[in-house]
């Protein structure tokens, strides 16, 4: 350790306090997940025990909360994702009449404040007559979501050939058989980046959803309405397994990205 | 019936709007090309070359004309359904498949079956000297490396004509002239028609059977490449293809006298003619017979290792560019302020329109 400088060590060590600092409520999250509580709140440590992972859907409401998040996630990502490369893909490869209408609008989807967005949609639904239940909190999710596909699909098509498509139409390749074989899996990286972001945004909004949820609960829902009684052990475990699945997508695409290279 | 030409332009036009105005980049290009030739297309950036060759393909619409791919109008048919296959500039290699799957996507497109695909896909790599490579992915492969892959996708379905938009421009000196030998060795080999669009008369000049040299939007003259350099038909196609030196005035009696010198010309009156540098003699005595003789100083001297090429000017302040080549028994050495005669004979001189 001799002859290391001052300047090394503090850096060392302001790393190590950002890593820390970044982590310590994702590991406070899985600890209390394996805590033997004996009161009703879940915040003292009290002792190891795995028995809420095995009594991880006794309630109900908090395992239909996790269900519709899900449904609602998958669903709303799956449409996002959809419409979200198309327009990317239009941005990004064309010139058109109203594109800097679209593009200001991709832009202002992602700096409107939640509470706002929240807010117009429900007067939006009710003035409309629409009654409020996950179709509209798809509806939402899918809106507020949308822009971030827009924006990692249209950096994948700005660097994209043209001229890679014109190969494609050259060698016989039809319209949909260029985009299929050619242009999507040149473009997929901002394609999936897009899918995990919305995902991300929908599973864990809160804001937006609980102005357009009607008598639905998600899972953040359930959350919130629970902080007055004390927050179950279970949603540190459901916690602990989203976050696990999460490491292990990202695991995934990095040995992929490892492998492509 | 004369045999049909693999590809034919009839008076095709391409307008594009710009700012609101009707700009012409191809302005009425009438031209056949034979069934097996080496045709190129040559000229500056932006003379309508590759936009004619884009026509051809398939991926621009002509405003007005007719295109032809052995006498059917094609004008209208979309580029996957023409018979004709292209070499991109920048390669366009399908970076997520391998050298085999790039190769074989255009059979794969036409249905073709699974064994065929494998034994042609194999013979063309053998034809482009890529054999063992074919699980490579392109960016693992250099750049001449990756011209044959491009090479080899489209002429493994075997098109009734092979378009090459500047394929050698990203390539470096050595590499670009060996693909040049290369490439004429393909053809040979396939048979296929090739059009090549390039900016580099050189190469034109090395691989074509005929070369169409264009400006502004028309050929400025179609033939071989002997012909194009030996007897340009325009000020621009001597210009363009190598050094050439333009003389001139007004001829009386078969003879252009031009600063202090007489030039042999064919017709009298208003004339220009050409003189290629090379076939120009430098002399330090005044020679005899019947040549065109021109009096001048050496205004600059510069060794080229096969050849020395000197700047002589003339009395009337024109300079005149002459190669000389530096041969064993090449006794002239004349140096920088050395009065000079220049000489060429009669057929030397080509006359050419404005």
């Amino acid at each position: 350790m001799r002859g290391r400088r001052l300047g090394d060590r503090l850096l060392h060590a302001y790393t190590w306090l950002v890593i820390v600092w970044l982590s310590s409520p994702i590991a406070v999250m899985i600890l209390f997940g394996f805590n033997d509580k004996k009161s009703k709140s879940n915040t003292t440590w009290q002792g190891f025990t795995l028995k809420w992972y095995d009594r991880l859907f006794d309630i109900s409401d908090l395992t239909v909360a996790l269900q519709n998040s899900l449904v609602i996630a998958l669903v709303s990502t799956v449409i996002t994702v959809v419409i979200g490369t198309m327009l990317g893909l239009a941005v990004g490869r064309y010139r058109f009449r109203g594109q800097g209408v679209t593009n200001f609008l991709v832009f202002a989807a992602i700096s409107t404040p939640e509470l706002v967005m929240g807010a117009s949609l429900l007067s939006l639904f009710v003035s409309g007559n629409v009654p409020r239940d996950a179709t509209t909190i798809i509806i939402s999710h899918v809106l507020f979501s949308l822009s971030f596909v827009v924006v990692t699909v249209r950096a994948r098509v700005i660097v994209l050939d043209p001229a890679m498509e014109e190969a494609a139409r050259d060698l016989g390749a039809t319209g949909w058989g260029t985009f299929r074989q050619v242009t999507l899996p040149s473009i997929m990286p901002g394609v999936l980046a897009g899918a995990m972001l919305s995902f991300a945004l929908s599973i864990d909004d809160y804001v937006v959803t609980s102005f357009v949820n009607g008598g639905t609960v998600t899972f953040p829902l359930w959350i919130v309405g629970s902080v007055k009684t004390g927050i179950p052990p279970q949603v540190n475990v459901m916690g602990t397994l989203i976050f696990g699945v999460g490491v292990l997508i990202a695991i995934a695409t990095s040995v992929a990205a490892r492998r492509r290279a | 019936m004369a045999e049909l030409n693999a590809i034919e332009l009839d008076d095709v036009v391409k307008e594009y709007l710009s700012h609101g105005e009707v700009v012409q980049a191809v302005k009425g290009i009438t031209l056949g090309i034979a069934e097996g030739e080496f045709f190129s297309l040559l000229g500056p950036s932006g003379c309508g070359k590759t936009t004619t060759m884009r026509m051809i393909a398939g991926f621009e619409d002509p405003s007005r004309g007719v295109v032809r791919l052995h006498g059917n109008d094609v004008t209208d048919v979309p580029p996957n359904k023409r018979d004709v296959n292209m070499v991109f500039q920048s390669y366009a290699l399908f970076p997520h498949m391998s050298v085999w799957d790039n190769v074989a996507f255009g059979l794969k497109q036409r249905k073709v079956a699974q064994p065929e695909i494998r034994q042609r896909v194999g013979e063309m790599l053998e034809i482009v000297d890529l054999t063992g490579r074919e699980k490579r992915r392109p960016r693992e492969m250099s750049g001449g490396q990756q011209q044959r892959v491009a090479l080899a996708r489209a002429l493994v379905n075997k098109p009734r004509a092979l378009l090459l938009d500047e394929p050698l421009g990203a390539l470096d000196l050595k590499l670009r002239q060996a693909m040049q030998i290369e490439l004429k060795r393909i053809q040979r080999e396939v048979g296929i028609t090739f059009v090549y669009v390039t900016h580099d008369q050189g190469e034109a000049l090395t691989m074509s059977d005929r070369i169409a040299v264009m400006n502004d939007g028309l050929v400025e003259q179609l033939g071989g490449p002997r012909e194009i350099y030996e007897r340009p038909a325009t000020t621009f196609v001597a210009g363009f293809i190598g050094t050439s030196n333009l003389l001139a005035g007004t001829a009386t009696g078969g003879v252009l006298s031009i600063g202090g010198g007489q030039v042999l010309v064919e017709q009298d009156g208003q004339v220009s003619v050409t003189v290629r540098p090379e076939k120009i003699t430098i002399s330090t005595e005044k020679p005899d017979g019947d040549v065109s003789v021109v009096p001048g100083t050496v205004a600059e001297v510069v060794y080229l290792g096969t050849y020395t090429s000197y700047a002589v000017s003339l009395a009337d302040g024109a300079e005149i560019t002459v190669f000389q080549q530096n041969a064993l028994d090449s006794t002239t050495t004349a140096e920088r302020g050395d009065p000079v005669w220049l000489s060429w004979r009669a057929q030397h001189s080509y006359a050419i329109g404005s």
